[in-house]
């Protein structure tokens, strides 16, 4: 049984802890390193970590329920606007984080449901199409709700709103601590990690919990897991309004750290580019999905600082764009990882043995 | 309503199912008492699976009912099906393939066990030892059915007979009382035979009742009490296995002949 967390599974007890111990010293250390090279840095750094609760979320509907969803980026887009309307003058509304944060997380949960309830029917093909015009009809939304009521206030989005403020200490404001100083993005990575910590914890103890193999078996045979009992409809909805949540969650942390969104924000692209790191970490395992989402995230983000000047450097002068090499690159990486690690980075223990027993099972006449 | 007998456990009245033009069950009614192994038999095509899977709640009827344990079944999903006490086997056994032999019987628990997000993110008490019952009851069940050695083995890396055995472990996972096994026997052979008699004859001794499709007809008439004949979608003869045997109408839509042309013409 895989009930406790890999960590344990390590022989020398001694070894993880000092690795544990390490490990935290050095993401305590990261950002002021992060911040000598630049302060942009600690800002994608924050991105990324927002793009692993992201892919965390998506990770439990598509991952583990095995439910394709293509309009994930919705419930980022709700969670991020229900922030930005209770914490900016668009309302005069000033709301402290700590209730908007999990409100935001209810609202998602909420319209979660609302796209999990018409399509428990639909699998595969169907669901991703519904999703994806699920993803759309929100955007949408969120552009044009500007008029009769001003609600989202159009393709201008909204601007001015609060960063987190724990009692005094505003994560908008350059705080010091003896030599270290604590710039805005430092401030949000520590929450972030923090937060990210909670969120991986919950995700293993889930996925090893009687919900969680009821999700796993509704991925792997829908009828046999009513015929055992599972009562498929509700245990599908858990897993829509699970994964929203954190959505809604990362988008309003998204909401505070930008201090501006609009619905440009929340295109297709963004649903691809999740599900993108989901499936190329590792689909169901999470820490094949952080590292997805960490990829996904920095690797772009070193091109777009490294393709022009090492064009530079080898020719003497830029020959193509480097905004359109970047992108080049980035695709045949994304085709090279799927052809060679169909599984992802870091597969599940069950995912992995899927794709390399599938020969096999066609042979014995099994189901796929 | 007929007079309650407690020995009943499942009574099917007048069970219909159409899909387009086709009937697949024509007015068919039997009961099932409590402690026995009943078999149901038929040429391929008969009805069999699907009374199945209107009895297990995948499709609906579309004329009669069932009174299982006194209570009717109408308009209850598989799930609840399921936690009323029937748990079955698939004709192509349908295992959670990717799934350890361990959690597929742990699955099975997942009806009688309560244990929600909240217990599974907190892990208190209560839902670690419920975890604990779990592993191990599924443990015991995977004893009973003799796959153990296999526990942590991938379902579909399992040997065919073994898949079948893990199936019925699954399905007792549930606490079922009536288990119902479609063609358990389909594609073992003897020495399998042979040990899914005896694993039938154990199960029984649990308390548990069985409904039993089969093809392979020593089996049928070696363990079932009494045997239920469907042909075409109607019952052809319902009786004890010995006279079932016997009966001329049951040997001629077996084998042939002048009585069964008749009948499938009428039919």
């Amino acid at each position: 049984m895989q009930l406790a967390l890999p960590i344990a599974k390590v022989r020398h007890p001694a070894l993880a802890f000092v690795g544990i111990a390490l490990l935290a010293v050095a993401l305590t250390a990261l950002p002021f390193a992060l911040a000598s090279i630049g302060t942009a840095w600690v800002r994608i750094t924050n991105l990324a970590i927002l793009y692993c609760f992201l892919a965390l979320g998506l990770n439990i509907v598509v991952g583990f329920a095995g439910l394709l969803d293509l309009g994930y980026i919705a419930f980022y887009g709700v969670g991020a606007y229900v922030y930005a309307l209770l914490a900016s003058p668009h309302f005069g509304l000033h709301l402290p984080f700590w209730i908007i944060l999990p409100l935001g997380a209810l609202v998602a949960c909420i319209f979660g449901v609302l796209l999990g309830a018409p399509t428990l029917k639909l699998r595969g093909d169907y669901l991703a199409i519904v999703t994806l015009g699920f993803g759309e009809i929100i955007r949408i939304f969120l552009n044009n709700l500007s008029r009769p009521f001003n609600l989202t206030n159009g393709p201008q989005g909204i601007t001015l709103i609060d960063p987190f403020r724990i009692d005094g200490y505003s994560f908008g404001k350059v705080h010091s601590l003896g030599p270290l100083t604590f710039s805005t993005p430092i401030n949000y990575y520590y929450f972030l990690l923090v937060v990210l910590l909670a969120v991986v914890a919950l995700n293993l103890r889930l996925q090893n919990s009687r919900i969680g193999r009821a999700w796993e078996a509704i991925r792997e045979d829908e009828i046999a897991a009513r015929a055992m009992g599972i009562n498929t409809r509700n245990m599908k909805l858990l897993a829509f309004a699970m994964g929203a949540s954190f959505g809604g969650i990362a988008g309003g942390m998204f909401s505070a750290m930008q201090q501006f969104i609009s619905p440009e924000s929340f295109v297709l692209v963004e649903s691809i580019m999740v599900l993108a790191m989901v499936v190329l970490g590792g689909m169901g395992n999470v820490f094949g999905v952080i590292v997805g989402a960490l990829l996904l995230s920095f690797v772009p983000e070193i091109l777009r600082y490294t393709v022009g000047p090492v064009q530079n450097a080898l020719f003497g002068r830029t020959l193509i764009d480097p905004e359109v090499i970047r992108m080049l690159l980035f695709g045949l990486a994304l085709v090279l990882m799927m052809l060679f690690r169909p599984a992802g980075v870091l597969p599940s223990a069950v995912r992995k043995r899927e794709l390399e027993t599938r020969p096999a099972q066609a042979a014995t006449g099994g189901r796929s | 309503m007929a007079t309650p007998d407690t020995g009943v456990l499942l009574d099917a009245r007048g069970i219909t199912k159409q899909f387009g033009g086709v009937l697949a069950l024509a007015d068919v009614a039997f009961s099932i008492r409590r402690g026995e192994i009943y078999g149901l038999i038929g040429p391929n095509g008969a009805g069999k699976t699907s009374l199945f899977n209107v009895l297990t709640g995948i499709y609906p009827a579309d004329g009669g009912e069932f009174v299982f344990d006194g209570q009717s079944l109408s308009g209850l999903k598989p799930n609840d099906v399921a936690a009323r006490g029937i748990a079955r086997t698939f004709q192509n056994i349908r295992l959670f393939a990717n799934l350890s032999a361990l959690e597929n019987v742990m699955i099975g628990r997942h009806v009688r066990t309560r244990a929600g997000v909240f217990g599974a993110i907190v892990r208190d008490r209560r839902t670690r030892d419920e975890e604990a019952a779990i592993e191990k009851r599924a443990y015991e069940l995977l004893a009973f059915v003799g796959v153990h050695r296999r526990a942590n083995d991938l379902a579909k890396h399992l040997a065919y007979g073994d898949q079948r055995r893990l199936e019925i472990a699954r399905a007792l996972a549930t606490d079922p009382k009536l288990l119902a096994l479609d063609e358990p026997a389909a594609g073992m052979n003897a020495t399998e035979t042979a040990g899914l008699r005896g694993l039938l004859d154990q199960i029984r001794q649990t308390g548990v009742t069985i409904l039993l499709i089969e093809h392979d007809m020593r089996l049928v008439m070696s363990v079932c009490d009494r045997v239920l004949v469907l042909d075409y979608g109607r019952k052809l003869a319902e009786g004890p296995a010995a006279e079932i045997q016997r009966n001329e109408k049951v040997i001629a839509a077996y084998l042939g002949g002048g009585i069964t042309l008749e009948t499938r013409r009428r039919a």
